[in-house]
């Protein structure tokens, strides 16, 4: 760990004129910055500290505005979240451990960097997102978590957040505060792919915060789900989820909403599959051929090809029981 | 000799002096404090966090250590810049090849009678690389904060060489046959003729991952030199091995070396001599300061061998009957030039079944990675697992049931030795386990049984884990006049109760109540060698006190006066009861401790014997044995796996403490089934680096992972094991993975023969 100085935000302005300055990185709640920290993988000279900027929970609009210091667990508890998007609940429960929840904040949920072996091991391994341009060492190494969707020849890692495909699939907003005011960018577009350039993850600027996240009302006559495939039954990152948001009238799919976690280097919203589900029979044929047409781009490496088929698999089954729930 | 039934009154006669023949009244005796549920003794430190374990201990003026691993698996060291490092704050000093004081290598654990090192390197004596993760640097600073960022400032440089990373190349390189106490080798008949004469035949290969140790408590030692002595508090299964082991790398008497570990966070025999013990000391010797050195997670991984990778071939023949006619378990695992420690998985095939021939054979093919080594039930873990598959898949190619196939082919003798069982009632523990499990309620077919999205299936698989007593056991008993015991051996707990049951076990021998009896261990200074390995401290410990109070008996007769009711008795006439010694046949004639020492006027009497050498391993076939059963659910859509009920019928002798043995065969199943299920150490083959060297990363079963286990035991007494109990340490880990596999195959029909089996091969 390289030393850095602490300072502590007492609001979002407070926080965007301590964090202009080079170096600095905003620390939520530091289940993953301190990790990288110890690794020396990050390297900031001063961390401002964010957990005290607003962590409230509240409607908006008929929908929901959360505060991006709220923690993990409180979204996931919250009677409106549970009532209203069962998908955002269920989502955030089946990451991590409670301990990690508990610390966790949704700014940082969305900006925890990747798993990737070879990016946490500064020591051992190449990586262009630690060290632009020095190579990847997954591309042809151990990459059965990595992605088939979105990635480049530069990298192949994948986003491994949870709680940002369920906002993905709700047609989630991200309120951002920086230097030069406010603005909003949907939470689809807040993670970039990595082309050539996987060390720029986000469209944020230097310095920009999170300061919230808001969530639209939920689609009429809809019903949500989320669902998480592991190597263990609990505290592992995903080999494949996904959040779905479907509606079902008279045996038509008449709202599709669905997002892909563990394929690719950000949450991943599919929408070809989407596209190809809108007016159609909500059929288990009819969801297995929407699966296959989003991931027809896939491109499996050495170890992840069983990713394509479960993807497809979980896809099918997840849109099959939201529309036998609507039957 | 005591009845079966004797009532607890009765005086306990002597054990034997020799096993081998002789038989322990203590096994039998039932009643008593022997095979009481009773609570670890620790229990309350522990919750209250005042047990103090090695990184704990605090010492006056103490430097904290951090170690720079390489990066290469083989090669040299060019150059090396540390100045960077010296000059960060806080820092004491930065050792390395060339400032470390000259040591020895270490010896190997098992390679002569004392030696506890991993593995036979220099260490850090040069400047070549042995392996990716071997210690190049270490820094000592004020805090362990400084120590870890000064680390981070070392630079190195390699001039690599050509390091054997991969299994293929490494066998392509030419193997040589195992030794694991002799050859691993073994011949009987013509295995491969009679495996193609069978009416029925299975040959298959199974393969397994290299594992790595993740006990809850990271190695850390914290010692400090006072001149030539060396005050050692580890985390340590082997508190003698030690002291003997730095003795001899420092040059130094093992007298000068004491080495204390009174709470350890589990061993599973990877809690041996590595080298940050000896570069703790060393540093502590170039700084002139006590030390601490904690590894991180990642050092564990770096530092500590685990599992070798293995490739096992086994093959099967038999009559239409389904007795086996043929058994073939050969293959090869991977270790090191400098450990030479094979990962003996065929000597389960040496006791499980009758056959009529056996062709049994361990390779060790050679690759450059951090020294493999013990790591909960050697070679049993992975051997039992593709011995006991193959036996399913004979039963599934007979159409026979398995238990039926398995009791169909237990042997009357030991099957490759022809010596008698000192005890197995491996048919019972089969019969009430699937009577208990609901074994006959199993769809033998494939596939067949659906609930919803889960396919369900029922697996059985036996366990077994040979009984091991070390020769060097020794114990001393100190008995004072206020009729209190004080049994101290060299030994440990490592969580296991070794402390709780050895004072019942003690209490009920010496004819004393459990608060009469304190059992001091995890101490160099104190008798003994009684390595926390190969399940076999109990028996040690056992033999130990038997012999030891054999001594202290013949030192309390010689104490008693004319006219106390047991003088001119021999010490076969005599045993123990409340609080005292009795003529064994006309109880009456008793006395009490106190009164003896009272009598004499002796404030204490001090005797220490050693155990006598383990003949009863020459003489007689003894393992602990299990039957397992399995059921599980397995995602038709995911391939994700779910245990949902769990059985261990388990035949090991006398259970000592069904509380803290059904802990220690809970967490043996749970170790399984992580085994079975996701354990695995991901080894880049191109820079022979481990990748997922964490917690997060690196999977062992969660809570949500693990099923309420069921535990049943035969609970028959071992004659020629002390107290009647056999091993139980390692077993439980041994036949659960094979139970979880052929649940997994009895549901899906799928058979993966390589571990662990991950949702997407079960797709
Ligand atoms: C063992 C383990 C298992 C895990 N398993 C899962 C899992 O299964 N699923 C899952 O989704 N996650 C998992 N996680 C990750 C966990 O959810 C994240 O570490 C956590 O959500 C990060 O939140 P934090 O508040 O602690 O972020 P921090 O670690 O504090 O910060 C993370 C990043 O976000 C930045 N940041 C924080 N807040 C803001 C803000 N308001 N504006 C701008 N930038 C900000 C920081 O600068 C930093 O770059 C796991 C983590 C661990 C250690
Ligand atoms: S996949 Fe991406 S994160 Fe992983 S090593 Fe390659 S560049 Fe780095």
């Amino acid at each position: 760990m390289i030393p850095f100085t602490y300072a502590r935000a007492e609001n979002a302005a407070d926080a965007v004129r301590l964090g202009a300055a080079d170096g600095v990185k905003y620390l939520g709640g530091g289940t993953n910055l301190v990790d990288l920290l110890r690794e020396s993988i990050e390297r900031p000279t001063t961390l401002v500290d964010v957990t005290g900027l607003s962590s409230a929970i509240e409607e908006r609009d008929a929908g929901l505005l959360i505060g991006a210091a709220a923690r993990n667990t409180a979204v996931a508890e919250h009677r409106l979240v549970r009532t209203r998007y069962p998908v955002l609940s269920r989502a955030i429960s089946s990451g991590a451990s409670a301990q990690i929840r508990n610390m966790a904040t949704v700014g940082g949920n969305l900006l925890q960097r990747t798993r990737c072996p070879y990016f946490y091991d500064a020591d051992g391994f190449r990586c262009n997102k630690r060290n632009p341009g020095e190579g990847c060492d997954a591309v042809d190494g151990s990459n059965r978590t990595h992605a088939i969707l979105g990635a480049s020849s530069a990298c192949v890692a994948v986003h491994p957040s949870d709680l940002g495909v369920a906002l993905a699939a709700l047609d989630a907003d991200v309120h951002l505060h920086g230097t030069t005011g406010n603005r909003t960018v949907p939470l689809t577009e807040l993670h970039r792919l990595p082309g050539d350039r996987p060390d720029v993850e986000t469209v944020l600027e230097p310095g920009e915060l999170i300061t919230a996240i808001e969530l639209p009302a939920p689609p009429p006559a809809t019903r949500s789900a989320y669902r998480k495939v592991r190597d263990r039954a609990s505290y592992a990152f995903a080999l494949v989820s996904v959040a779905a948001v479907l509606g079902v009238e008279d045996g038509r799919v008449t709202a599709a909403r669905i997002a892909l976690g563990g394929v690719a280097p950000k949450p991943w919203r599919a929408r070809t599959a989407e596209a190809a589900l809108l007016g159609g029979p909500a059929t288990e044929q009819a969801f297995r051929a929407a699966a296959e047409a989003e991931l027809a781009d896939a491109k499996p490496l050495r170890d992840n090809g069983f990713k394509v088929e479960l993807a497809a698999r979980t896809i099918t089954a997840v849109l099959g029981r939201l529309a036998r729930e609507q039957a | 000799m005591s009845k079966p039934d004797n009532t607890v009154k009765d005086a306990l006669a002597l054990g034997p002096e020799n096993w081998a023949d002789g038989e322990d009244p203590l096994a039998r005796r039932r009643g008593g404090r022997i095979g009481a549920p009773v609570s670890r003794l620790d229990g309350p430190l522990k919750v209250r966090g005042k047990a103090p374990f090695a990184a704990e201990f605090p010492v006056e003026g103490m430097a904290y250590a951090a170690l720079v691993f390489s990066t290469i698996a083989k090669g040299r060291i060019a150059t090396l810049d540390t100045a960077a490092a010296e000059a960060a704050p806080g820092v004491v000093l930065v050792m390395t090849y060339r400032n470390a004081p000259r040591m020895r290598p270490m010896q190997q654990f098992d390679s002569s009678e004392k030696a506890g090192g991993a593995d036979t390197l220099p260490i850090m004596q040069d400047e070549h690389v042995y392996w990716n993760g071997q210690p190049i640097a270490l820094v000592l600073a004020e805090t362990q904060e400084q120590a870890d960022h000064a680390a981070s400032l070392v630079r190195v440089t390699y001039e690599p060489g050509h390091a054997v990373t991969s299994f293929a190349e490494a066998k392509a390189n030419g193997t040589d046959t195992g030794d694991f106490h002799g050859p691993l080798h073994l011949e009987i008949g013509d295995a491969e003729e009679a495996l193609r004469a069978a009416a029925v035949s299975v040959d298959v290969t199974y393969r397994t991952p290299p594992h790595n140790h993740n006990a809850i408590e990271p190695h850390a030692t914290t010692l400090a030199w006072h001149g030539d002595e060396l005050v050692v508090h580890d985390a340590t299964q082997l508190v003698t091995h030690t002291a003997w082991t730095l003795a001899h790398i420092f040059g130094v008497d093992e007298s000068q070396v004491h080495v204390t570990s009174p709470f350890v966070g589990g061993g599973f025999g990877g809690k041996l001599v590595a080298q940050h013990q000896v570069l703790g000391a060393a540093a502590a010797r170039l700084a002139g300061r006590p030390v601490r050195i904690a590894l991180p997670r990642e050092g564990v991984y770096r530092l500590i061998g685990g599992r070798a990778r293995t490739e096992q071939r086994v093959a099967i023949g038999a009559s239409e009957e389904g007795r086996f006619t043929a058994l073939i378990h050969t293959g090869t695992s991977a270790t090191t030039r400098h450990s030479a420690w094979p990962e003996p998985f065929m000597l389960a095939a040496h006791s499980h079944y009758a056959a009529e021939t056996f062709l049994l054979d361990l390779q060790t093919a050679y690759v450059d990675m951090v020294a493999n080594g013990s790591m909960r039930a050697p070679g049993g873990a992975v051997g039992v697992y593709a011995l006991e598959c193959t036996v399913d898949e004979v039963a599934a190619k007979l159409g026979m049931d398995p238990v039926e196939l398995r009791i169909r082919n237990e042997p009357a003798t030991g099957p490759t030795d022809g010596r008698p069982f000192s005890s197995r009632h491996v048919v019972e523990a089969w019969r009430t386990g699937a009577e208990r499990f609901g074994w006959a309620g199993r769809n033998p077919a494939p596939g067949a049984v659906r609930d919803g999205e889960w396919l369900v299936g029922m697996g059985c698989a036996a366990a077994s884990h040979p009984y091991v007593r070390m020769p060097g056991g020794a114990a001393r008993i100190t008995l004072t006049d206020k009729g209190l015991a004080r049994v101290e051996v060299a030994a440990h707990d490592m969580g296991m109760g070794t402390e709780t049951a050895q004072t019942q076990v003690a209490a009920e021998r010496l004819g004393l109540e459990p608060g009469q009896v304190s059992f001091r261990y995890g101490d160099s200074a104190l008798p003994g060698l009684v390595p926390a390995a190969g399940s076999q401290q109990s028996a040690s410990i056992g033999a130990a006190v038997v012999a030891a109070q054999h001594a202290l008996v013949a030192e309390l007769l010689k104490l008693v006066s004319d006219d106390s009711p047991l003088a001119g008795l021999e010490a076969d006439e005599i045993g123990a009861v409340n609080g005292g010694l009795a003529k064994l046949d006309e109880p009456e004639r008793y006395e009490s401790y106190a009164s003896i020492l009272a009598g004499a006027g002796r404030d204490e009497v001090s005797v220490e014997a050693s155990g006598p050498p383990p003949l009863e391993m020459m003489n007689w076939s003894m393992h602990s044995f299990g039957a397992m059963f399995c059921e599980v659910r397995v995602n038709a859509v995911t391939g994700e796996t779910r245990v949902s009920r769990f059985l261990g019928s388990i035949d090991c002798g006398r259970v000592l403490n069904p509380k803290t043995a059904g802990s220690q065969l809970r967490g043996g199943i749970v170790m399984g089934l992580g085994l079975a299920l996701m354990e695995e150490t991901q080894f880049d083959e191109r820079r022979g680096r481990i990748l997922n060297a964490s917690l997060a990363e690196y999977h062992v079963p969660v809570h949500l992972d693990v099923p309420e286990i069921d535990l049943i035991w035969t609970d028959l007494p071992d004659p020629h094991a002390p107290a009647g109990a056999r091993g139980i340490g390692e077993l439980g880990i041994t036949g659960a993975g094979a139970a979880v596999a052929n649940a997994i195959f009895n549901a899906t029909g799928k058979r993966v023969r390589d571990l662990p089996l991950t949702p997407d091969k079960l797709l």
